[in-house]
């Protein structure tokens, strides 16, 4: 395979609130090549979320290393690193900002990390998500689920990053709309050579978008498997066989 | 089989600068104790549809219908007192977000020990047990802390789960659930799924399950009504989905990923206005 983008390795995130101390994230270690789009599945609660959220910075790590490009990551991240690397996040209702235009939300990481020519690529990261120049001046709730997603997508596009880390993009979208908007991340990613990191609990979703993913249950990585092996239900553990056969609907008799 | 409700033409407006808009066009449908799914995309009217059979249409909307029975009382004539006395103990609702539909402010515990205490007259310990009880049944690994906890401190999943036990505590005759397991992983899904199948199966409830998810309503449900638009598209026994004849019910089918993969780009849905008509 090619050159490795990002690099986990024995990755820990624990939280401690009172007495109880809760271990999100155990010993998990994975790397994604430049270009590849790799997927992290698991349950809620399983810390799939959270290693996006300690990649990030948004989340204390207790341990482990986390590498971009052979470098080690700086705690704080530097504003070099969220040039290279983007998220987005989970539910597009909560994640804009109800009281800021489509262009404020889309300028302010250009002021922040001090871009030029801020009016062209405003239109133009608008047109890269197939929303036209109409949308600029609305506020969010002037939009449909799936247009926001579409805003949050070209926010994060908007200072040309290498590295999208997806929370669950689609997973509060309609069936339909999770199609666009899947296309549209498809595409983005082939025209502009971009590195994915995806998490969802969406088996369907996550064997379509990625090339390998790893399976997280408790907040340890339980299995790595390639897309071949997960469409032809080649899994080794039991956990990911009773994800795949809980995924195909509901069956009445005890798995 | 008799009908445990029945619902003709059934219709929710809500007044706009514009005039009034219909969200719920004429919904015809009657339920006996089996599980009914109600599938359609945002908008399509379906979570208005079970609100308005509970009397919980937000004002200033209004629901009108020629029929809304549910085992012999008429509900458009309902006082507050009928509704108090049906609410909760026989027909009950499990929302779609747990963050909303939970009490911020009070532990999961007391919100479920108050659930129990409704219309049940046992000591505090005894509703304690059951409420924890009903907890574990909702396959929460830990009910202990679940029970102190307070709904700001559980994960997506765990809340709903919460939210669910919460409801399922009074053992009502009929459950309107609005999409209940949405925001559940997959395996949990499936427990969360028996656990209402067995309630239908044992206790002869009726259910009304109101889903997004066309896979899972063709194999968990009896029977499906597709919604566009406010209006049943298409009504059809669930093992008989892959034969729908709408094409609104062929175009959701069809952009679903498959873990089988192939398909690139997946097939998007070409909406006609005609379907609303």
């Amino acid at each position: 395979m090619g050159e490795v983008m990002l690099s986990v390795e024995g990755l820990g995130v624990t939280f401690r609130r009172g007495g109880d101390t809760v271990r999100a994230v155990r010993d998990v270690s994975f790397t994604v090549d430049r270009g590849e789009s790799f997927g992290i599945v698991g349950e809620s609660g399983s810390g799939k979320s959270t290693v996006l959220r300690a990649i990030c910075g948004l989340s204390p790590t207790s341990a482990g290393v986390i590498a971009m490009g052979g470098q080690t990551l700086s705690a704080p991240r530097s504003a070099a690193f969220y040039r290279q690397v983007q998220m987005v996040f989970q539910d597009p209702y909560a994640s804009l900002h109800p009281r800021h235009t489509v262009d404020r939300v889309l300028s302010e990481p250009l002021a922040i990390h001090g871009f030029d020519r801020r009016e062209d690529r405003i239109e133009q990261a608008l047109a890269d998500v197939g929303l036209g120049e109409g949308f600029r001046f609305r506020y969010p709730h002037q939009l449909s689920g799936g247009q926001r997603q579409r805003v949050a997508i070209a926010r994060a596009l908007i200072l040309e990053p290498r590295v999208l880390l997806l929370d669950e993009p689609t997973s509060a979208l309609d069936a339909s709309i999770q199609a666009e908007v899947l296309n549209l991340l498809d595409r983005l990613r082939a025209e502009r050579g971009l590195t994915y990191l995806m998490v969802s609990h969406d088996l369907a979703v996550v064997s379509h978008m990625c090339e390998r993913l790893i399976v997280m249950q408790h907040g340890r990585a339980v299995e790595q498997l390639s897309r071949d092996a997960l469409a032809a239900h080649r899994a080794e553990t039991d956990y990911t066989r009773s994800l795949l056969a809980a995924s195909e609907g509901y069956s009445p008799a005890p798995v | 089989m008799t009908a445990l409700l029945t619902v003709d033409d059934l219709r929710v407006t809500f007044p706009t600068r514009h005039g009034p808009s219909e969200v719920v066009r004429g919904v015809t449908f009657s339920l006996g104790r089996e599980r009914l799914g109600i599938v359609g995309e945002s908008g399509s009217g379906k979570s208005q549809t079970g609100r308005a059979i509970l009397g919980l249409t937000p004002p200033p909307g209004r629901a009108t219908a020629k029929v809304l029975d549910f085992d012999g009382i008429d509900l458009r004539a309902a006082t507050p007192a009928t509704w108090r006395s049906l609410r909760g103990a026989r027909m009950s609702m499990v929302m779609q977000d747990p963050k909303f539909s939970l009490n911020p402010v009070m532990t999961v515990g007391r919100q479920l020990v108050e659930a129990v205490k409704f219309g049940d007259t046992g000591s505090r310990a005894e509703a304690r047990d059951r409420a924890l009880a009903m907890l574990e049944a909702v396959q929460i690994r830990d009910p202990e802390r679940v029970f102190r906890a307070y709904p700001h401190e559980l994960s997506g999943g765990m809340g709903q789960r919460a939210m669910i036990a919460m409801m399922l505590v009074t053992e009502p005759d009929l459950l309107i659930a609005d999409e209940p397991t949405s925001a559940l992983d997959v395996t949990v899904q499936v427990e969360v799924l028996r656990i209402l199948d067995r309630l239908v199966a044992d206790r002869g409830m009726g259910l009304i399950f109101i889903s997004h998810d066309l896979r899972l309503v063709s194999s968990f449900c009896d029977r499906v009504l597709v919604m566009y638009a406010g209006r049943v598209v298409e009504e059809l026994k669930a093992s008989e989905l892959r034969q729908a004849q709408h094409p609104y019910t062929r175009g959701l089918m069809n952009c679903l990923p498959q873990i089988e993969g192939g398909r690139r780009p997946l097939p998007t849905l070409e909406r006609d206005a005609a379907w609303a008509k």
